[in-house]
């Protein structure tokens, strides 16, 4: 009995003792979160001080190293050889950790809570911004700062650059130009040329069309073509989702923004929600899947109907390319993007949507040494011919730094797409999407998709979860 | 020997004391107290008192998934035992070929939950197909693909223990029931079932409180879809933590709430059934 109650005895007492220790973690955080408002004050002579003080422990044992927690399950392999090959030029080691698709946040979340933090890791945008800007550094005065081309592509606190996109990429609507051309030549075709689908009313009128006569269209398009419908399946399994609840969503929050001029807002009002249901509507039925079994299809089913010829039209973006053409029946001739037209006025000229999502992060918790290492490693990646091959050629990625500009350019028909749209003078739409309040909304709007296509539910819960959704959530994580 | 275990007690049991503190006590703590902040990363955490508790009994998804797990913990607890205790009946009859059925039956035990939920999830969704609906359709197929899942992992494993206890049943008290002249029925509840109330204790123990916790299972089958209505509570707790920035103290404080009610009910049900024990 006695032994039991010392064991008790003890157990509290390294309980306590932990109490403790969380308490000191957390006087310290905000002690942290002072001096980042100092420093994004920009005062040089504070700056200068914060850095000494940073450098004051760990700088003098030896050189640094980066850690990188990677967001791009599908460049995994290219970074880890990157990283290597740096490694053997200049002997800092670089680690590169990928997060599975889809535990970005809960990964990062868990590494940074580590004395071996992440150096370098990525933020989404904006909101993503929120929950980590204290741990950002002021990127103002790094090299990579000095080859971005603009800053639409850095994330700004006040005058700090927390954030800097290496990668710029375009979606839209991916067609299979050798299945449309061949339509276009059929009798009876709602348009004598691609060129002509430029607004909502004629892309319906051809895939209701297309959808109303498959075997002909597949006939007139060759052997290798047994269409199942005019759309790729819309996939609402996690792996897809994000393709409507985000990218879709995308188009009727950039009209909103457009009409009132503003770049984010508390609340919105869902003014181009009946836009968002016709073409929402016309992924669901001209489809190659009944609307109903559209919950469980993947992001693969969703590639391989178009990339295998039984679809002619894929809502996606330039970083499907490669799975695409690994498929093995497409090649760059039959590939073509045209915009996501969803029945706004004045769409004719609108061109496809431009952005980013993964902006480069350096922890301003590292060590000295470690953020030198990361610094330089950044500058190597985007200067070094070794580092732009890697980005360009082998990740495949346009970026918006300048040292690019000689030549490292992907060999991507749909980053050509993109370019030609610019070219045309389109208005290209901006990744609005970025400034969606929270997860929550997006999971909702799609849960709420999901119910409509299915026919569990109705129009109007999409609506909610659009409108009431993005005000909840906005005063949820801004309070 | 009194002595001796005295002697080497911290040899035996300060190394499984210390992993304890440190894979338990010590988490345990510090998610206690980080409920009470608000944080990003868990050694970051700025103390805020209870407004997460205050914003979590006021989200309504959780109301939802509380009784919606409680729902799915009564059917499975009754389904499993029952059938568990039924399959252990017929195993120890002597039939043949026993052995090799308790290891068919025992061996969906030892496949991972999510491997198990995606596996199943295939399988209801391809039966589903043909009647053009998925899982995901309702609320209520993906209750009840639940149901079927974890009856197929779990009866084998308290089929087991109900064996043990039934083996542990001497053979002069059935014998000299049915001398008698007690009938099956009669053996089965004045008898049988009376002796093994130790392994009703514990497989109730268990599978309530698997109920309770269950996670990967409805993670892979349905993730919560359609609209979080087939969200069970531990997956609550998880979609809090991730979906919203700033939430993750939210998060925290209703894992605190969560393991109070399990830990309520567990100890309640252990009371309840252990007064039901009789000594041979």
């Amino acid at each position: 009995m006695k032994k039991k109650s010392v064991a008790t005895l003890l157990l509290l007492s390294m309980a306590a003792s932990l109490f403790a220790g969380c308490g000191n973690g957390g006087n310290d955080s905000a002690a942290d979160a002072n001096k980042t408002d100092s420093a994004s004050n920009a005062a040089p002579s504070t700056e200068a001080a914060d850095t000494g003080d940073d450098a004051a422990a760990p700088a003098a044992s030896g050189d640094g190293a980066v850690y990188y927690l990677n967001f791009k399950p599908e460049q995994d392999q290219q970074w880890q050889d990157l990283a290597k090959a740096y490694t053997d030029e200049t002997g800092v080691p670089v680690t590169v950790v990928t997060a599975a698709s889809g535990t970005y946040e809960s990964t990062l979340k868990s590494e940074m809570a580590k004395t071996e933090a992440p150096t370098l890791f990525q933020v989404n945008g904006p909101v993503g911004l929120a929950s980590w800007k204290d741990y950002c550094l002021d990127l103002k005065d790094t090299d990579l700062y000095s080859h971005v081309k603009s800053d639409d592509f850095v994330l700004k606190d006040g005058d700090a650059v927390q954030g800097i996109a290496y990668v710029i990429e375009t979606y839209g609507l991916i067609y299979n130009k050798t299945v449309l051309d061949a339509y276009c030549k059929m009798d009876g075709a709602k348009v004598d040329s691609i060129d002509k689908i430029n607004n909502f009313a004629t892309l319906k009128e051809v895939a209701d069309d297309i959808q109303s006569r498959l075997a002909e269209v597949s006939e007139a398009a060759g052997p290798d073509y047994n269409l199942a419908g005019a759309f790729s399946s819309a996939g609402m399994d996690s792996s897809s989702d994000w393709r409507f609840k985000t990218h879709l969503a995308n188009l009727p929050i950039y009209y909103e923004y457009k009409d009132k001029g503003i770049g984010e807002t508390d609340a919105i009002e869902g003014t181009y929600l009946d836009q968002y249901k016709q073409i929402f509507d016309l992924y669901i039925n001209d489809a190659t899947c009944e609307p109903a079994m559209i919950a469980t299809k993947t992001g693969d089913d969703s590639t391989a109907e178009f990339a295998l010829g039984e679809a002619v039209f894929y809502q996606n973006g330039t970083w499907a390319y490669q799975n695409i053409i690994d498929a093995g029946l497409l090649t760059d001739d039959d590939l073509g993007m045209m915009p996501i037209y969803i029945g706004a006025p004045g769409e004719e000229n609108q061109g496809l949507c431009t952005g980013s999502e993964n902006y480069w992060c350096i922890n301003k918790n590292a060590s000295e040494a470690d953020i030198k290492a990361t610094e330089d490693f950044l500058n190597w990646v985007v200067t070094s011919d070794t580092g732009r091959d890697s980005i360009a050629n082998q990740m495949g990625f346009v970026t918006p730094f300048d040292t690019f500009d000689d030549g490292y350019t992907p060999a991507n028909v749909l980053v050509d797409a993109s370019n030609a749209s610019i070219d045309a003078g389109q208005t290209q739409v901006s990744w609005n999407f970025s400034t969606i309040p929270s997860e929550g909304w997006k999971d909702g709007v799609g849960a709420a998709l999901t119910e409509y296509a299915q026919g569990t539910g109705e129009w109007d819960a999409v609506k909610t979860a659009f409108i009431d959704g993005w005000k909840t959530e906005y005063e949820a994580t801004h309070n | 020997m009194d002595k001796a275990i005295k002697r080497y007690f911290p040899l035996f049991a300060l190394p499984t004391l210390v992993a304890f503190t440190i894979g338990f006590i010590v988490p345990f703590a510090m998610g206690i107290y980080l409920s009470f902040c608000k944080f990003t990363t868990v050694t970051d955490a700025k103390f805020v008192g209870l407004s997460n508790y205050a914003k979590a009994f006021t989200d309504g998804t959780f109301g939802h998934s509380l009784w919606y797990t409680a729902l799915f913990t009564i059917v499975s607890v009754l389904l499993i035992n029952v059938l568990a205790f039924a399959i252990a009946m017929l195993l120890t009859k002597g039939i043949r070929g026993t052995n090799m059925f308790r290891t068919v039956f025992f061996m969906p035990n030892l496949i991972g939950g999510i491997v198990l939920g995606y596996i199943w999830q295939l399988i209801l969704n391809g039966i589903l197909a043909n009647f053009g609906r998925t899982l995901v359709y309702s609320a209520t197929y993906g209750f009840w693909g639940l149901v079927i899942l974890m009856c197929w992992q779990q009866i084998g494993y308290m089929m087991i223990i109900y064996i043990a206890g039934i083996q542990n049943i001497p053979g002069e008290l059935i014998e000299a029931a049915k001398i008698d002249g007690a009938t099956a029925p009669q053996v089965l509840t004045n008898v049988t079932l009376p002796m093994v109330m130790p392994s009703i204790t514990v497989c109730t123990f268990l599978t309530l409180t698997n109920g309770f916790k269950l996670f990967d299972q409805n993670l892979a089958l349905t993730n919560g879809a359609p609209s979080d209505m087939s969200q069970m509570m531990a997956l609550n707790i998880y979609d809090t933590f991730y979906t919203r920035q700033g939430f993750e103290g939210v998060g925290q404080a209703k894992a605190v709430v969560f393991f109070i009610i399990v830990a309520v009910i567990a100890v309640g049900q252990n009371v309840l059934t252990r007064s039901k024990e009789v000594q041979q």
